[in-house]
């Protein structure tokens, strides 16, 4: 048997599948708590000792590994536009699979590079004009960060013209640099894959020390990426294909956290109706939105007030009198599983009103115009009503009998038409919880890792 | 010396709830002809897209056009939100219909002289009279 072991050190659970390569089938999965803050390695021996002995002695082909643990990869962007390369480099970082914590435009203020020092970010993406054009205001933020604290690495995407200079003030400043292209090399122009590549780069150099995890890497050959970009990686997978085996074409994925909750989405999303003009920043190819209120265990409490009792009540099938104080225990106790029919309830609810917010913030929307010629439709974000397939993952997914359900809550729905949104996909979950997995296996054995995730994929049509 | 550009950037764009995208192509392409680096934000744009456009760029002109004859319910202010905006310097050049209805020619360039435009082009302008003028005015600079 020539197995392979993935990991994924979660925020809140350490997970562990052994998939066997020759008959590609998942042979095992345990999980324990991830035990980040004293020693990583404890919370992974004892995931690996819940594994059957015939799997945990090995001899495994590959041990690989993801991580969110320890506040995912945090990143604060920069840039010069608020609508442009600040939000550019926002959604570079994002689909290097970090959580962006805060983005900052124009000349950093005094008070906002003190807020950066006391954010600590892991990496700092810096960013502003477009190749050619301004320089001044990324030069100018070069000077104010090599006065500050900040000591984290700064991966410098900016004007091409502009770079060189601010490497050299940082550089000087003894600032831990590295340079990568333009994220907006023009106006309205993304490119993002480079600085993407370079930011999972130093997170493998850099931000698994920093971040205590490296200990892990006694026992795995690396982590190798956070988790976020592990799933994307799948989801990219699953849509694109291989050399040999196809695609599924355009998707949507939900992962549903105890964290956040993400939305990655593998399309252009062009405009799918006449007479619709798309408008702003073109969207990344691989779009992920990630929705760090939107967890349902850490943030239970919030989304009560974001969504209101009203929704969390209409998705639910049972009456919850004490909605309040349950959601509470979910928020003080992360790492509950419900146990009887009402908490499963609750839980199933909360889950569709967070995967309903993360889907109405990930999708496009269309804004009616009138003007002397009549109504004109501008297009803004992704129009997602002819994906074809959508996918959830996380741990709710697995555990809950009513999954395919939640999902169904977060298609389009026409008393919000403007809202672009899954019309009519084939839904899918996640049932072997093996996403993380393939994202790690798609480099080495993107063939295999298809065909592990499609065989997972349960149907619900 | 770092920024120094190779060419002049302009900021083209058509004005408001606007779909006439023909002259925005040609204008476009008589641009780039000419050696102009051309930053077209296409149909339906704001007056902050201009800004934020030709900020990003560090743009030296932006050529608004507006072919609906809202022009100049939809350029008022434009000066004031490019002060506002930092660019208060910047060579700003409006051509189309900007007009309906009976109105003198001199009466409505010099409405739009007023609004803060420093050129101000009337329906059916040759693109090569509008691109020889920037070369001029960008050179005066």
């Amino acid at each position: 048997m020539s197995l392979a072991l993935l990991i994924d050190f979660g925020s809140t659970f350490t997970k562990i599948l052994a998939v066997d390569l020759a008959a590609e089938e998942i042979v095992a999965y345990a999980q324990s708590c991830t035990t980040v803050e004293t020693n990583i390695t404890v919370g992974l021996l004892r995931a690996l000792d819940l594994l059957p002995s015939s799997i945990k002695e090995g001899p495994f082909e590959c041990k690989l590994a993801c991580s969110s643990a320890a506040g995912g990869l945090r990143m604060v962007a920069i840039g010069l536009i608020p609508e442009l390369s600040a939000e550019a480099a926002r959604r570079t970082a994002l689909g290097a699979g970090a959580k962006v914590v805060r983005t900052y435009s124009f000349r950093l203020s005094a008070k906002e590079l003190a807020e950066l020092e006391e954010l600590s970010p892991d990496i700092l993406l810096l960013a502003g004009g477009t190749d050619g054009g301004n320089h001044e205001v990324i030069i100018e933020n070069a000077r104010k960060l090599s006065t500050s604290r900040i000591l984290c690495p700064i991966v410098i995407a900016g004007n091409k013209a502009a770079v060189d200079e601010v490497n050299d003030i940082l550089f000087a400043a003894g600032k831990n640099t590295l340079i990568a292209d333009n994220v907006m090399p023009e106006v309205n122009v993304l490119n993002v894959e480079p600085t993407r590549e370079m930011i999972r780069k130093v997170f493998i150099e850099r931000i698994v020390e920093a971040k205590g995890l490296k200990k892990a890497e006694d026992f795995v050959e690396g982590i190798l990426m956070p988790t976020p970009t592990a799933v994307l990686r799948a989801a990219v997978l699953l849509s694109r294909g291989t050399a040999s085996g196809k695609g599924f074409g355009d998707l949507a994925l939900i992962d549903i956290g105890g964290a956040t909750t993400d939305v990655h989405s593998i399309g252009a999303g062009a405009p799918l109706q006449a007479g619709v003009v798309q408008k702003g920043l073109p969207e990344p190819l691989a779009k992920r939105t990630v929705e760090g209120d939107l967890g349902i265990r850490y943030n239970a409490a919030f989304i009560l007030n974001l969504c209101g009792q009203e929704r969390i009540v209409k998705n639910a099938h049972l009456p919850h009198p004490d909605l309040a104080q349950k959601l509470q225990n979910f928020s003080k106790n992360v790492g509950f599983l419900p146990q009887c029919e009402e908490d499963q309830d609750l839980d199933f609810a909360l889950a569709a009103s967070a995967a309903q917010a993360a889907m109405e913030r990930h999708a496009g929307a269309i804004e009616a115009l009138w003007g002397p010629q009549g109504q004109f439709y501008i297009q803004r974000g992704k129009d997602l009503t002819g994906m074809e397939h959508l996918i959830g993952t996380g741990g709710i997914f697995i555990h809950n009998p009513r999954a395919s359900a939640i999902l169904q809550k977060t298609l389009f729905s026409p008393e919000e038409p403007f809202s672009l949104r899954p019309k009519n996909p084939a839904l899918y979950t996640d049932s072997g919880y093996c996403l993380f997995a393939v994202g790690l296996l798609a480099d080495r054995f993107p063939e295999l890792a298809l065909r592990v995730a499609k065989k997972y994929l349960k149907n619900w049509n | 010396m770092t920024g120094k550009k190779e060419k002049k950037t302009v900021v083209l764009g058509v004005l408001g709830v606007d779909a006439h995208v023909v002259g925005n192509k040609i204008m476009a392409h008589a641009l780039e002809r000419e050696g102009f680096k051309v930053v077209n934000i296409g149909t339906f744009s704001s007056p902050e897209d201009f800004i934020r456009a030709a900020i990003e760029t560090d743009a030296d002109a932006m050529l608004v056009g507006s072919l609906c004859g809202h022009g100049e319910l939809e350029c008022r202010g434009f000066r004031q939100k490019c002060i506002e905006a930092g660019l208060g310097h910047i060579h700003r050049v409006v051509g189309g219909n900007l007009v309906v209805g009976k109105q003198t020619w001199e009466e409505v360039e010099k409405r739009f002289f007023e609004m803060g435009f420093n050129r101000v082009y009337p329906p059916g302008v040759s693109p090569k009279k509008v691109v020889e003028d920037l070369k001029k005015d960008l050179k005066e600079q």
